[in-house]
């Protein structure tokens, strides 16, 4: 595994060769974009390469809300909790959006279905509140309406797997 | 040199200095919650602000360099003010449960609201409800009663280099945890405790094991003997005020009895044990060409920073046991024998200035037919604890002698608990064992203080040994990376994890300044000049315990019950 994830992150890091510790960030985005997230192994290694603690690269990768330490899911929810959909009720969105997916923001479930990740606005404040998954958005999205959706998702898989 | 005037009078300060240093020199004083001396000054907590005269806002004094001229009030009516709600503002997120707390009556928030007079609540705050983590076998730590001022996190980063702990998350979500926020077990910590030193509250602290061994003590059915490492009799006496440096060894040993200890034995006795052993080694890997240089293994702290960080170095470290792990291994073969008790019905407790101790007890290493050599690890404040459970008066306390088979102990036993001193005390053992003769000079004035880093050159009837001793984790690191870019020149190196060595642990009595350490080592020092029996060699309980049992040093009964391995260990798992 470990093995893996150096051969897959190698050429990211290549480019930074020399680097010191403010190349951390730019780094860490590149490796997520590639990876879809921040495994145990990339932040070990990128550690290794500037010579930075663990610890302290999980710290300033919690400081920022873009990244993700657990792969994405099939279906990558994405909830905004900006200031119009905040307004309109995104709140109880969110509240029904973790219990029904059984998610924290940031999560992925255990079948790798479902993954949810809080953002701040996705600039459709004519559609709040909004969600998005995997690009498609979805508008004024209630809470009724939300588990109609996860639900077509799962029905999806289903219908996937039966054929 | 700079003039200012602080509350009117005038002051002398040094350039480039912060207004703090210059004021606690003036003897004014200033509270602090976040300041650590040498380390990099944050302003985190801000309680230290004062007023500068043209200032518009109140300055934070520990991060705030003098200037000529300054005009400065300490303690005004506004500074105060402030002070307090600074105080009020951090008990807002902080439980009330001082009676139950660890640190009561030893808290630095609690003293600092008592001072401010702070009388009720002012205000009341959310926190975000983590849950203690009891992963690990050493230290505890409770998210909650953190108050982020960071000294944890830089004392692990700074002084240690091992960055076990990090601020995560953000803002009001900020906490104090490990990468990936797992418990402190699997974590890179090495156990050593110097955050639980320097924490002003009870957000980590040791594990306490006193309850554990209070049980046993009760218990009939129990055999419970206890050792005592060499630096507790210089530091036990501060936690009933004392000043630093007072021995009390014969009255500890009283203490202990009283307490219901069936056997007390001191841990120096291994310690001339490990000497023996460790000499040996020295000798044999220098005429058979073994891997060198040779490196300490007694301060398990820095044996868990080698298989964590510097695996490559695992051949150099010296295979024999701490003598915690020794004398535990031989109470539970030799002595059980002896006295006719099995070793499942001796409980083996030992009085440790070192949180990693507890950590190492529960190695799988040091097992024998799976029951632990060492059962429970208290530290020196633990013991502190049981003391004034006890009702102990020390001034009333007549001293003692510890128990025969393992209490005698040779001055060099007794100096281990100091930087230094295990070199000092392995030296004067393998200088017999290379000439067959005693050193004319036993001490070795360039390996004796607080340096971080001591090295010289001994030469052994035209033998050079390059010798060098490190203590705090950070000077280690340097030495290793030394050596990793191709420096050879040296043989022997001693390690201890905390700065100072263990009378600077992490399970020393609080409130650890440079001074108290300083005056611990000259109190080992002192006894290893006024007493006869200078080195373990001469130690005849030691002697003795060959002649009987162990046959020879590195014989195959040592290498059984006083020799171990280490192996590697993954950074994040």
């Amino acid at each position: 595994m470990a093995n893996d994830t150096l051969t897959a992150i190698e050429p990211i890091l290549d480019q930074y060769k020399g680097a010191a510790r403010d190349a951390l960030i730019p780094i860490l985005q590149e490796v997520q974009e590639q990876e879809g997230y921040l495994s145990r192994d990339s932040i070990r290694v990128i550690g290794e390469r500037l010579r930075l603690p663990t610890s302290k690269i999980y710290g300033v990768a919690t400081f920022y809300n873009q990244f993700r330490f657990q792969p994405k899911g099939k279906y990558h929810i994405m909830l905004c909790r900006g200031t119009a959909c905040h307004v309109k009720g995104s709140k109880k969105l969110l509240d029904a959006a973790t219990r029904l997916l059984k998610l924290e923001p940031g999560q992925t479930s255990r079948d790798r279905l479902f993954s949810l990740e809080v953002v701040a606005c996705m600039g459709a404040c004519g559609l709040a509140p909004v969600i998005n998954i995997n690009g498609e958005f979805f508008a004024k999205v209630t809470p009724m309406k939300l588990a109609k959706i996860i639900e077509q998702c799962r029905e999806k898989e289903v219908v996937h797997a039966e054929a | 040199m700079i003039n200012i005037v602080a509350n009117g009078q005038k002051i002398e300060a040094r350039e480039g200095e912060t207004i703090l240093t210059a004021l606690r020199r003036a003897g004014i004083k200033v509270p602090t919650l976040c300041h650590m001396e040498d380390l990099t000054p944050t302003g985190a907590c801000r309680l230290c602000v004062v007023e500068l005269e043209g200032a518009q806002n109140l300055v934070p004094a520990c991060s705030y360099p003098v200037a000529e001229g300054m005009k400065i009030k300490s303690h005004s009516a506004r500074v105060l003010a402030a002070r307090k709600t600074i105080i009020e503002l951090l008990l807002a997120s902080h439980p009330d449960d001082c009676l139950y707390c660890a640190r009561n009556n030893k808290c630095e928030l609690q003293s600092l609201a008592a001072e401010l007079g702070v009388r009720h609540r002012r205000f009341y705050g959310t926190y975000t409800k983590k849950p203690l983590d009891i992963s690990g076998l050493s230290l505890q730590r409770d998210p909650e009663k953190c108050i982020l001022c960071g000294r944890c996190v830089r004392v692990c980063e700074e002084v240690q280099t091992v960055s076990a702990i990090d601020f995560i998350k953000r803002g009001s979500k900020t906490f104090i945890g490990t990468a990936f926020d797992q418990g402190l077990n699997v974590s890179s910590c090495i156990n050593c405790g110097q955050c639980a030193v320097v924490c002003p509250t009870g957000a980590i602290v040791e594990r306490s094991y006193v309850d554990q061994v209070m049980a046993a003590l009760a218990d009939r059915s129990k055999y419970v003997v206890v050792q005592h490492a060499p630096s507790i009799s210089v530091t036990l006496a501060e936690e009933f005020g004392y000043k630093p440096g007072l021995d009390v060894d014969g009255k500890m040993v009283s203490a202990l009895r009283w307490m219901g200890f069936q056997r007390v034995f001191d841990t120096s006795f291994s310690a001339d044990l490990t000497i023996m052993e460790e000499a040996s080694e020295l000798v044999h890997r220098v005429q058979n060409g073994g891997v060198l240089p040779m490196m300490t293994s007694c301060s398990p702290g820095w044996i868990k920073f080698v298989e964590t960080f510097f695996p490559e170095f695992i051949p150099n470290l010296s295979t024999c046991k701490s003598p915690q792990q020794m004398l535990g291994a031989l109470i539970k073969s030799f002595f059980a024998e002896k006295q006719g008790i099995a070793p499942e019905d001796i409980v083996s407790v030992s009085i440790m200035p070192c949180t990693a101790k507890k950590f190492e007890s529960g190695r799988s290493e040091f097992q024998q037919n799976f029951l632990p050599d060492v059962d429970y690890v208290l530290t020196t404040r633990e013991l502190g604890q049981m003391c004034r459970m006890f009702g102990i008066e020390f001034d009333k306390l007549a001293p003692e002698a510890p128990d025969t088979p393992f209490g005698e102990r040779s001055s060099a036993g007794k100096i281990f608990g100091a930087t230094g001193g295990v070199m000092e005390a392995a030296l004067r053992t393998a200088h017999l064992l290379i000439t067959g003769k005693e050193m004319d000079e036993l001490k070795i004035a360039a390996l004796r203080g607080l340096k971080g880093r001591k090295e010289t050159t001994i030469d052994i009837e035209g033998l050079n040994v390059g010798i060098a001793v490190v203590n705090g984790l950070g000077n280690a690191r340097r030495l290793l990376e030394e050596i990793k870019a191709g420096r050879n020149d040296l043989h022997f190196i001693e390690v201890m994890a905390c700065p100072g060595g263990c009378i600077g642990g992490g399970g020393q009595p609080l409130g650890l300044d440079k001074e108290a350490v300083q005056r611990r080592m000259k109190a080992l020092y002192k006894i290893d000049t006024e007493e006869t029996l200078r080195q373990s060699h001469n130690n005849k309980w030691v002697k003795r315990l060959y002649e009987e049992y162990l046959v020879k040093p590195l014989s195959e009964r040592s290498h059984h019950l006083l020799h171990t391995h280490y192996s590697q260990r993954e950074l994040l798992r």
